[in-house]
């Protein structure tokens, strides 16, 4: 246990200090690392167990939409607008995960729903143009400075550490659900459903229990990134695109440990960010081709992921050690 | 009766022909090496590319460019299988739609790198035909025709060659097969060159009657995945049947809403018809 904490303890200590030495543009990608970080963390909540989903673009873009709609149009600030947006998430997540849980809707098959669920919500952003704004996107009322209240800040410290505070929770999150014993339940699940339930888990209602946790942090982390933005546009937050990127950072950075999620965040922040610079906008899309091939590199060479890969990887050479000794 | 709606009606007709054949390629592949290519329609972006380039910028005859683009995509799906499908065969299969996902990734970008975002046209200009008040595109006329002469022919590989049978029975019990004296991998590399010229035959359909763009993909590729789950596995004709079911609800949705209001209900017409019939809606 204490082996695990020193590290993290200090991990803490140093991202509290960071942004002191950080220039606005290098604060600016730690905020977004941070806060994806979360996102993706929460992707992972569900998708350790075998849940792959392709829908939380839909959570992200619900989350997202709602608070900024409902401070745009009725004055209500993000502290009532993102648990309303929170609470949206979760019963879309409820209304499509439960009978896809009753049925047994597993697998391609899940993924395939999922697809389809994020697709809706990115249509129905477009098509609802007269008051989203549609494919053009839109900007939440600015209140022109620093404001608790309407969640808005000019400096990019304030939203380092509100950016700061979301991830650890995020984090806290996970190792709750790590931790509880709906973990050895949704392990088994995920090894064999039949299997689970007979031997009397119920399978339905542990399946939602980590589809709603992993949906209410999705929409928290969307609608924290529109307030961030200030500007929401239905392709970067909802549908296919964005769903697919957070599948992808989560397995890149492994999902099956804790910081995972979040080194999958800061390694395709920063080689986006990296490659942009290197490139400049003369090859719009180097980027991302370099990033399909890693990709598909990762998932054929380091299933498990970064973290995956390293954590055993040092395990082995401690045994190797051991064996020596 | 309201000639606009049956305006719609038939575009839907037609719209459902190439919507079928995308349908059937993705089919083959997801029932004989069980794997979804989520990249495929990303495919057809590349053969509409291919077209693009040879006829609209080196000049060449159109159906010369289309049969290089069939060959090409067709070439493209034989090195997906090797590269990307077969080291992963034995994993998780969420983890090889996964890979293809990065495949689309790739294709999306690199399309972008080459030949920038703006979207590209052929230049072809197709007459428009005329039966009373009614008009229709010649161009959507003939990529059903084509698109129901690829199926057919299609339907005699898989039903008349020996390699066609092999490909079948693959798909009813794989196991069975490889005692039975079967290749399952040069079936795979079968399998994955046909249904690769199938999206090729797509592209050379698609390009008649849009422009192309990198993005183009993410514009029917959903579609075409719930259209080929909702029709069942391996179930030709259930393909068909769920293919001009959406193409109806896209169409005529369209011509009462919006387009994008008809590609909503699509989906959800998509995900209430799997819970209530997840075998394929021609399932008994």
């Amino acid at each position: 246990m204490m082996t695990i904490r020193w590290p993290l303890a200090l991990l803490f200590a140093v991202l509290l200090l960071l942004p002191l030495g950080l220039q606005d543009y290098l604060l600016h990608m730690a905020i977004q690392i941070l806060i994806w970080g979360f996102v993706y963390t929460g992707w992972s909540v569900m998708g350790r167990f075998g849940q792959v989903s392709l829908g939380h673009g839909a959570f992200l873009g619900v989350g997202a939409y709602t608070t900024a709609l409902l401070w745009n149009n009725f004055g209500l600030v993000p502290w009532i607008g993102i648990p309303i947006g929170v609470a949206f998430a979760v019963l879309l997540a409820l209304v499509i995960g439960y009978p896809c849980f009753r049925l047994k809707v597993v697998g391609h098959y899940f993924a395939l729903v999922t697809l389809a669920l994020s697709q809706v919500v990115l249509l129905s952003i477009v098509a609802a143009r007269d008051i989203t704004g549609g494919s053009l996107g839109m900007t939440p009322n600015s209140v022109g400075q620093s404001s608790w209240l309407a969640l808005q800040f000019t400096s990019k410290m304030h939203w380092y550490f509100v950016a700061l505070a979301v991830w650890a929770f995020g984090l806290w999150v996970w190792v709750k659900v790590d931790r509880g014993m709906g973990r050895a339940a949704m392990e088994a699940v995920s090894e064999d459903e039949t299997a689970a339930a007979a031997v009397g888990i119920n399978v339905t209602r542990e399946k939602l229990r980590v589809t709603v946790i992993s949906a209410a942090m999705t929409a928290f982390g969307g609608a924290l990134f529109g307030q961030y933005q200030m500007y929401l546009n239905p392709e970067t937050l909802s549908g296919i695109g964005v769903s697919l990127q957070i599948v992808f950072a989560a397995i890149a950075g492994g999902m099956y440990s804790l910081l995972g999620p979040t080194v999958g965040a800061l390694l395709t922040i920063a080689l986006t960010e990296g490659l942009r610079i290197g490139f400049g906008t003369t090859l719009i899309g180097a980027a991302n081709t370099i990033y399909g091939i890693l990709l598909i590199l990762f998932i054929i060479f380091m299933p498990r992921g970064i973290t995956g890969f390293f954590g055993a990887w040092t395990k082995r050479r401690a045994a190797t050690a051991a064996a020596t000794t | 009766m309201d000639i606009y709606l049956v305006e719609a009606i038939i575009n839907g007709i037609l719209l459902g022909g190439v919507l079928a054949l995308l349908a059937l390629g993705l089919n083959l592949i997801f029932g004989v090496v069980d794997v979804v290519w989520i990249a495929y329609a990303e495919m057809v972006m590349v053969g509409m590319y291919v077209i693009y380039w040879l006829h609209a910028y080196y000049g060449w005859p159109l159906p010369l460019a289309c049969l290089v683009a069939v060959i090409g995509v067709g070439l493209l799906g034989i090195l997906v299988h090797l590269l990307i499908i077969q080291p992963i065969l034995g994993s998780a299969p969420i983890n090889q739609l996964l890979a293809t996902g990065g495949l689309l990734f790739f294709l999306q970008s690199f399309a972008t790198l080459l030949f920038g975002t703006d979207f590209r046209n052929i230049g072809l200009r197709m007459p428009i035909i005329e039966i009373g008040d009614i008009f229709i595109s010649f161009s959507r006329l003939i990529a059903f025709c084509v698109a129901l002469a690829g199926a057919v022919i299609l339907y005699f590989f898989l039903s008349r060659t020996h390699i066609g049978t092999a490909i079948r029975a693959i798909s009813q019990d794989r196991e069975i097969m490889g005692l039975m004296g079967v290749d399952e991998r040069k079936v795979y590399v079968i399998t994955s060159a046909v249904g690769g010229s199938l999206a090729g035959l797509a592209a050379c359909l698609l390009v008649l009657q849009y422009d192309v763009h990198p993005f183009i993909g993410l514009s029917f590729g959903p579609i075409t995945f719930m259209i080929c789950v909702l029709g069942g596995l391996g179930n030709m004709i259930g393909g068909f049947v769920a293919a001009f079911l959406m193409s109806q609800i896209i169409s005529v949705g369209g011509y009462y809403f919006s387009i994008e209001l008809s590609y909503v209900f699509a989906f959800l017409f998509f995900i209430v018809l799997m819970f209530i019939r997840p075998q394929g809606i021609l399932a008994k």
